[in-house]
Parts: structure tokens; C-alpha cells; sequence
């Protein structure tokens, strides 16, 4: 398919911009202004929109199937909710408008805190974090501004993570200037509590935790977790990355976290766009409450809502305004129209990924023979071993069935890990047919392996060559080498792509 | 109680689903779970809301609300008051875009990955640089982001700031900066920009300088002369720009920026009280393996057609962990598409000819208040975008509250982040708003200011 800049022709246009005669026309200086027009593309409005509605059916998302990629609560999203964020007393509402002028975005705001306090089992929230990265990032700076403001700053500089843990987490520890500590991942799938006990000492600023872990399983000794973390005087972060396997059944709090980032584009039913926007918020016990970012938001007394920027231990501010606030509005619905039902929400998860898993389990090698919780990872490690055939492959093979695939190759400590995450959302019978495809590509692994390794088979394109994309980067348009078709003839135009 | 919306399992599926794992009821499946960390309540949340309610609930919240349609605006301050056409809701709302993850298997997803090749074109080409991510949180963690490359680039522990680049943004870059181990200088303004000589002083040693176009009090910085007085001193220089502005005003890779950088929202997405919108973040060639984020490139598959793929993943947190370039994963895609989508409907004319109506339209506010309201520019010979100081004669935060009683929100006080500007306005005035609603802002301004 073309893109947009291949089907630009100069002097065509989409919009009628407004301009007055008779006003000021004033000059830039010479050395500020444009010296050569971008090349946008130049395309009327029909095209424009074709353009992106093709793009769109070359795309998959929860709206047109199944998507059971682990780790990222592909569930459905109300279309309530995206006419509530449009609405002009939101979407034109500006983030520097006055107090009085923003009342009901502020109530909205603190209302959504509430739920989040209640949901997670802490005390206070910040709804700022962009993202379940950043929300991470910012815990670690409250962690960091709790032990030095108790003189503990130089002395605890480690961050413990198990070997499942998503990249991000390690990621962030660097980021917040903490160095890394690794701790396994025991024969039942649990964190080994012996290593742990080697690596937790007075030296400790923070164990990070996904709890049910990227395995789906829900560590059994959270309570011996919680005694050797707290015991050693060090805070517990929970990356809220697969809350949606608990809510309403155990609370972070309660299990004994301190900090806790909740994904509102996972669990709460924003739409992810395609790779954003996300939503982050993270809730704390109250011991932390001084350090969260500003403005915080809060009800004044007589009921009014408002913005506080006095909070003289704050670690600052870690993005523009209050965050994502369509992000809010969306999350915010969504829960209300659960209500204290959130429960059956967690619960119809957990039976969906246990009953995909039962059906699928002796086709497929379980690594942790266990019940799951709202996900749980499979390998194709003997696929690969007998027939040659990948998870990989066996992801690139469902597109045929008209499936997106699960996520593969993570954890890392699953060979050729196949990660299955079905949500609440979807009917039995989708559920069984995606057990149906699995089975059927186990088969095709042993009879006819070639299906597998040349899927898919059925989609707007074969498979792509990452590496070749990675080894010579092009990554914009190249004009050059791509004579628009409206100038002179070229000479025989090459085929090389730009390079940068 | 009845069957939840958002769900499909009926009582049979659930006997049957039950039976196949072997298990006697839901609540065995959480038999993991110790006692002591179950919640033995249920949660103390408000009843459930039927659609019907939950609209009629949020949409009385929304009306609440003073916004730009019910509130004559000039307010900008970096979120502005654009039209953002109709076509952008119509491909936002695309269910395949909408609903979709971070395009992990290409072949189910080229649609938004071509999307984001576009983008990133569409962003190097206003910014005069080989690379773009696809896309950041928003103006003021790319900004972050950026010291973090500069970081890495020069292995410096010093990074400078330009007092008139959005306090915002200051105070993000500050926040990161302590895990980042970098030290934090701040020039100040000198009338309103930045003095070159001032900041030559400050660079020596510095990984970056971060100065902004036009800047926090709409002047227009001499960016030239500071990229040059940075990159002199081996400092990485990094231009927070407007993209509106970038269809009269310089490319910041022509005047030698090493990284571009900024807030998206004014192109292609609406103010929401902050968010979501997208950040952007372009550099030069040689900082590619160095950059955040996401990024799409071009491949082809099996059959030699072109396709397109995130690329470049040894960067991201998911390969290299905590060695990566960031931690970003999830961003701020639909909203940088939007952007794309914006930006095309502009096009190049589109986009030159939206810069000289903000110009003029900004120039006639100005012109208006000095000479009908006889209220000042605060840096009179400095020339500005779609944006302007203004003294009114005593607090302005008065003046706002006055000034809205009689319907107009005249602009942003900026004494709530620099000192000694208790008096000053800062005026935004947008392609959306009319000579017309300029002249009622004068009046409105020439009775309420001191």
C-alpha cells in the first residue's frame, strides 16, 4: 500500500485555514524564518480519509477479535466511554483554567482517587504517571525521597526484581539511579525465598513485584515476602500490570505493598490506540503520601475540589498538569458501571484463563502445573525440539485462524514462552475456538510444519524481515529516492531506501 | 443478579467450564491465595450504573466546567486552543486503531505501524531531523528523556536550562534529573530571551542545553546563536518547539539543534485538561541508537513487498532491561496519530498560512491592548508567535477572576511561576479566535485591568 506522501500532488489541499485582510501582517525576523516548506502531503480531504481507513482495516484490535496478548488485559472497551471524553466541558476544558471553572473535572479526579484507594488497599493517590512505566519510575523517586528524608539514602541503594519481572521494572531502577538486584524464580514458580534471603538486607531501598507474577501465578508466600522486606526495613512496590486478576479479591495493601501503579489502559478499560495513551496512577500508604508529585488533588473544605502545590516533601512533578485526564473520564465510567461487581470482573477472568489453559495443556508444554490466574504461559519447547516449529511460528500461524497471538519469547525464564491472556471479555464460544486453532496448529506442527514457518498466510503481508529492518534503519520517507509523481521525470529512480 | 454487560459466561458455560479444569467452584480457582491477604468484604465502592446513568452522571461533571466553547479563551501557556477538524475524530475512533496494543506482531498490525512511519516523517520533515520516536508523553518528559541521551552522549554531569522555557517542563526535567545524577543550571531571561553571552558562560562542561521556540513568554529566542554558543562548548543542543510555528518559523536542524522536541497537542488534539496528548522527539543521525521509545522502520517480507516493523528494539527496556535507552513502553500513539492525521489535513500551505493568521490575529491583540486598553507589552521589541506578555496594572489573578465574570478568560497570570510578574498576563491567541472576539477582550480588559 502507498503511503500518504506517495499520493501527495503539489497544490492539492484538505483545509481552509481563516485569515483576515486588513490585519497586522508582521514580519519574522530573516535568520528565524522557514527557509524551505516541509514536505507534507498534499492530498484533499476524501483521500485523506481513505488513506487512514485503509490503514485501518491493514490493523487489528480488540474490536475486530480475539486478542489474547499476556501481560496486557486486551478487554473490551465501552464506547460510553469515548463519547464522555469528547464531550466539550472535558475535551475543550483547558489544564490552567481556574479552580472555580473546573469543578467537576477535579471531582471527577478525586472520585477516581477514591476507587483507586479502595481497589488497591492504600491510602493516597497520585493520578499524574502517564504510563505503568512511569508510575514505576515514580514510586522508585518516593522511595528515594522517603529514606533520605530518614537518612537512609546512602545506605540503601539496591532495588530487588525476580527474573519474571517486565523490562520496565529494571529499567526504572536505573533510571531512578538504583542498582539492580535479581532474585530467582523457584520450581513451583514462586519467588525463591532462600535467594531472597541472601540478597535482602539493611542495604535494601525496595523489592519491585508483579503479583500474579507474568506467569500468572499468584506467589504463595506473598506473607513471608511481606515479613523479609519490611522486616529488613525496606518498601514493597506492586506493578499493578495484572491487576485485573484480583480486584475485589485481594487487595495490594493488604498483601503488604507500599506502593502500587495501577494500569488504567490494562485493568480499567482504556483503549490502548495502538501503543497509547496508558495511565499510570499510583496509590501508597500513607507514610509515603508527602513525597507524591504536585499538584495534588484534593476537596477543600465546604466541598469545593482544588489543586495543591503546597507540599513542601514533594519529589516534584514527573509530567505536565494533573496527568492523562481523558484517560479519567474513561476509567472513571468504567467503573461505575461495575459498581462492587468489579469482583465478577476478576473472577470471569480467572475461569476464562483457567479453562483456555485445561484445554490446551497437553498439547503444549506447561512449565508450572498449577492453577493460573487471569494468564498463564505455555511453551512450545518440544514443537520446537520434534518439528522445528517456534512459538513464533505458532503465533504467526493463529493470524490465519483469525486470531491475534499471544504474547511470545517473555517471561524470560520460559523457553519459546507462549503467554495467554483471554480477560473477562469474550463468550465461550470464541474461547473455544481459539482452543480449536491452538490444537489444530499442534497438529500441523507434526504433520505439516511448513504452515507454521511460512504463516501467516492470510494477511496483508508475509512475514517481515525485523532483522533486515534493524541492520540499514529506514525510518522516514525517503523523497529522494522517490521522485514525487507530479515532478519532472527522474532518471531511473532507485530502489535502495533512504537510509538516516 | 442479572448478567453484567461486559460479560457472556452463563450459568451452563460456567458449570461446563468448571468441570473441564477440574475444579467445584470460581472461588477454588483462588485457592493460591493466602486467607490473610483475601479481601473479606465486598468492596466499598457505589452501586453499578446502567449506561443511561453513568452518561447523565459524567456529562453533569462536564458541564461544570468552564471550557473554550462556553468561555471566550486565551488561555495557552502550552496547551492551546486549535481547531482540531473532524476527520481527526473519525480515523481516531477506527476500532482497529482505537483497540488496538503496541504493534508487537507486525503482520496483524501494519496499518498502525505505517501510520507511525508517516509520523515520524512528518515530524523530521517540520523539524529538520533524521529520527523520530513514535511518540513521547508529552512536552515535558521528552524533554527528560532528552537529558537522559545527552547524558549518554557526552558523559556529563551538567545539564542547562533557559528560565523561559515552560516552568512545566523545568520542573519534570529537575524531577528526573536526580535519578539521572545530572545537575541542573538555569539562565535567566534577559528582557524577555536569552542572552547568548549569558548562556556561553553557563554551558562550559554541560551534557545539553534546553532552551525553547518561541519561548514560555511567546518571544522568539535567538536560536541560532544559542545552538551555535552550545554545540561550541559541546554541549547537546535541544529545542523545545512548537509544531504550529514550524511552518514560518525555522527548522531547529537547520539552525544545527541536536535533538527537537516538544508538546503535540496544540497539533492535532484537543486540551483535556492536560492529557492525553503526545510528546515528540526527533534528533540527528548519530543519536539514533540512543533514542527512547518506540520506532518504526521499513522492511520488507517473504515475498520482497514493503512493510513496516518497530525496529531497533536493543534500545527497549524489554531486550536490554536495565541497561535500556528509557523504561517507556506503553505511549502516546493514537494521539500522535491524530497528529499525522492533522498534519495532513494542514498540509504544507495549510500549515504556513495557520502560523500567519496567529501572527496577525496575535499582533492585532497586541496592538489593540497597547493602544485601546493602554496596557503594554512586557518585552515591547521583542518579536513573538501566537503568544504575548502583557502588564495589567495589578494582580493578574484578579483580572482573571474579574475578567471571567464577564465571560472572557484573558490568559495565564505568570506570576504563578516567576517572581516579580504578579502583573503580567500572558495572552494566547489561536487561529479559532476572530478580530471580533479580540475587540471583546480589549473592552473587557480595559475595564477590569488597574
Amino acid at each position: 500500500m502507498k503511503l500518504i506522501y506517495e499520493k501527495s500532488q503539489s497544490g492539492r489541499r484538505a483545509s481552509v485555514i481563516p485569515s483576515y485582510e486588513n490585519l497586522p501582517r508582521p514580519e519574522i525576523p530573516a535568520d528565524l524564518r522557514r527557509s524551505e516548506p516541509p514536505r507534507l502531503p498534499e492530498v484533499p480531504e476524501f483521500e485523506l480519509v481513505r488513506h487512514f481507513t485503509e490503514l485501518s482495516t491493514r490493523n487489528f484490535g480488540v474490536d475486530t477479535g480475539f486478542y489474547p496478548l499476556g501481560s496486557c488485559t486486551m478487554k473490551y472497551n465501552p464506547r460510553i466511554n469515548e463519547r464522555l471524553a469528547a464531550l466539550p466541558g472535558f475535551a475543550r476544558l483547558h489544564p490552567l483554567q481556574e479552580e472555580d471553572g473546573s469543578q467537576g473535572a477535579l471531582e471527577l479526579m478525586w472520585r477516581l482517587q477514591e476507587i483507586l484507594a479502595e481497589v488497591t488497599g492504600l491510602d493516597a493517590v497520585s493520578l499524574q504517571p502517564a504510563a505503568g512505566s512511569q508510575g514505576e519510575l515514580t514510586g522508585l523517586m518516593l522511595v528515594r525521597a522517603y529514606f533520605a528524608t530518614r537518612g537512609e539514602g546512602e545506605q540503601r541503594r539496591k532495588v530487588v526484581i525476580p527474573d519474571t519481572a517486565h523490562g520496565t521494572n529494571p529499567a526504572s531502577v536505573t533510571m531512578a539511579g538504583y542498582e539492580l538486584t535479581n532474585v530467582q524464580t523457584d520450581a513451583r514458580g514462586n519467588i525463591d525465598i532462600d535467594d531472597l534471603r541472601g540478597k535482602v538486607d539493611e542495604h535494601t531501598a525496595a523489592l519491585m513485584l508483579t503479583n500474579p507474577s507474568t506467569l500468572g501465578l499468584f506467589d504463595e508466600n506473598i506473607q513471608e515476602i511481606e515479613r523479609i522486606f519490611h522486616g529488613a526495613g525496606a518498601l514493597m512496590y506492586y506493578d499493578g500490570a495484572n491487576l485485573n486478576a484480583v480486584c475485589g479479591i485481594s487487595r495490594p495493601g493488604d498483601m503488604g505493598f507500599d506502593i502500587v501503579h495501577i494500569n488504567l489502559h490494562k485493568t480499567f478499560s482504556q483503549p490502548h490506540g495502538g501503543g497509547g495513551p496508558g495511565g499510570g496512577p499510583i496509590a501508597v500508604r500513607e507514610i509515603l503520601e508527602p513525597f507524591l508529585p504536585v499538584p495534588a488533588v484534593v476537596r477543600r473544605e465546604h466541598g469545593a475540589f482544588g489543586l495543591d502545590f503546597d507540599r513542601p516533601q514533594t519529589i516534584g512533578k514527573v509530567r505536565g498538569f494533573t496527568g492523562p485526564f481523558g484517560v479519567f473520564v474513561r476509567s472513571y465510567a468504567y467503573i461505575r458501571m461495575w459498581g462492587p461487581r468489579l469482583r465478577e470482573m476478576s473472577e470471569t477472568a480467572v475461569l476464562n484463563a483457567n479453562y483456555v489453559l485445561a484445554r490446551l495443556k497437553e498439547a503444549y508444554d506447561l512449565p508450572f502445573d498449577r492453577l493460573c490466574m487471569h494468564e498463564f504461559v505455555l511453551s512450545a519447547r518440544t514443537l520446537k525440539r520434534e518439528y522445528g516449529c517456534t512459538a513464533l511460528d505458532v503465533a504467526k500461524r493463529l493470524m490465519d485462524y483469525g486470531f491475534h497471538p499471544p504474547t511470545i519469547y517473555f517471561p524470560l525464564i520460559v523457553p519459546e514462552a507462549l503467554m495467554v491472556e483471554p480477560t473477562e471479555t469474550e463468550t465461550k464460544e470464541t474461547l473455544d475456538a481459539f482452543c480449536d486453532a491452538m490444537l489444530a496448529i499442534a497438529r500441523e506442527a507434526a504433520e505439516e510444519p511448513e504452515l507454521l514457518k511460512e504463516a501467516p498466510h492470510h494477511r496483508p503481508v508475509r512475514r517481515l524481515d525485523e532483522v533486515r529492518a534493524a541492520k540499514r534503519p529506514v525510518v522516514k520517507y525517503g523523497f529522494e529516492e522517490h521522485p514525487r509523481p507530479d515532478a519532472e521525470p527522474a532518471p531511473a529512480a532507485t530502489q535502495s531506501p533512504s537510509g538516516v | 443478579m442479572t448478567q453484567h454487560p461486559f460479560l457472556a459466561l452463563t450459568d451452563s458455560d460456567r458449570e461446563q467450564m468448571l468441570r473441564t479444569v477440574g475444579a467445584g467452584s470460581v472461588d477454588e480457582l483462588f485457592g493460591d491465595l493466602p486467607e490473610a491477604v483475601r479481601l473479606q468484604r465486598e468492596l466499598d465502592l457505589e452501586p453499578q450504573l446502567s449506561e443511561h446513568e453513568v452518561f447523565a452522571h459524567v456529562s453533569e461533571l462536564a458541564e461544570r466546567n468552564a471550557d473554550a466553547s462556553s468561555e471566550l479563551s486565551f488561555l495557552g501557556a502550552g496547551i492551546y486552543d486549535h481547531y482540531v477538524p473532524a476527520v481527526v475524530d473519525t480515523i481516531l475512533q477506527r476500532g482497529e486503531l482505537l483497540t488496538a496494543y503496541t504493534p508487537y506482531q507486525p503482520e496483524m498490525s501494519q496499518g498502525v505501524l505505517q501510520a507511525i512511519f508517516e509520523y515520524q516523517t512528518a515530524i523530521c520533515e517540520l523539524t529538520g531531523m533524521d529520527v523520530s520516536n513514535a511518540s513521547g508523553y508529552d512536552g515535558t518528559t521528552v524533554a527528560a528523556d532528552a537529558c537522559y541521551v545527552a547524558k549518554h552522549a557526552t558523559g556529563r554531569e551538567k545539564l542547562v536550562v533557559t528560565e523561559a522555557t515552560n516552568p512545566q517542563v523545568r520542573q519534570v526535567v529537575k524531577t528526573y534529573a536526580a535519578g539521572f545524577g545530572l545537575e541542573i543550571v538555569e539562565v535567566p531571561h534577559r528582557g524577555g530571551t536569552t542572552d547568548p553571552d549569558e548562556l556561553e558562560s553557563a554551558v562550559v562542561d554541560a551534557a545539553a542545553v534546553i532552551f525553547q521556540q518561541p519561548n514560555f513568554f511567546g518571544c522568539l529566542e535567538p536560536a541560532p546563536e544559542l545552538v551555535a554558543r552550545a554545540a561550541d562548548a559541546g554541549a547537546l543542543p535541544i529545542a523545545h518547539v512548537d509544531l504550529l510555528s514550524l511552518g514560518v518559523l525555522e527548522a531547529p536542524g537547520r539552525y544545527g539543534a541536536a535533538l527537537a522536541l516538544g508538546e503535540g497537542q496544540a497539533a492535532g488534539n484537543f486540551p483535556s485538561f492536560g492529557g492525553p496528548h503526545y510528546g515528540f522527539l526527533a534528533a540527528r543521525e548519530e543519536f539514533i541508537r540512543r533514542m527512547p521509545g518506540r520506532i518504526v522502520g521499513e522492511t520488507v517480507d517473504t515475498a520482497g513487498e514493503r512493510g513496516y516493523v518497530l525496529t531497533l528494539q536493543t534500545r527497549e527496556q524489554h531486550i536490554r532491561r536495565e541497561k535500556a535507552t528509557s523504561n517507556i513502553t506503553t505511549n502516546q500513539t493514537l494521539l500522535a496519530l491524530g497528529g499525522l492525521v492533522y498534519l495532513t489535513w494542514l498540509g504544507p500551505q495549510g500549515l504556513r498560512e495557520l502560523g500567519e493568521t496567529c501572527l496577525s490575529l496575535a499582533a492585532y491583540a497586541k496592538q489593540s491592548l497597547a493602544e485601546r486598553a493602554e496596557l503594554e507589552a512586557v518585552f515591547p521589541g521583542k518579536a513573538t508567535f501566537k503568544e504575548f506578555a502583557v502588564r495589567v496594572g495589578r494582580n493578574a489573578r484578579e483580572v482573571v477572576a474579574a475578567a471571567r465574570e464577564r465571560g472572557v478568560h484573558p490568559g495565564y497570570p505568570v506570576g504563578r511561576d516567576y517572581e516579580g510578574m504578579d502583573d503580567v498576563l500572558l495572552v494566547a491567541v489561536t487561529e479559532q479566535r476572530t478580530p471580533d472576539e479580540i475587540d471583546r477582550l480589549v473592552d473587557v480588559l480595559a475595564e477590569v485591568a488597574g
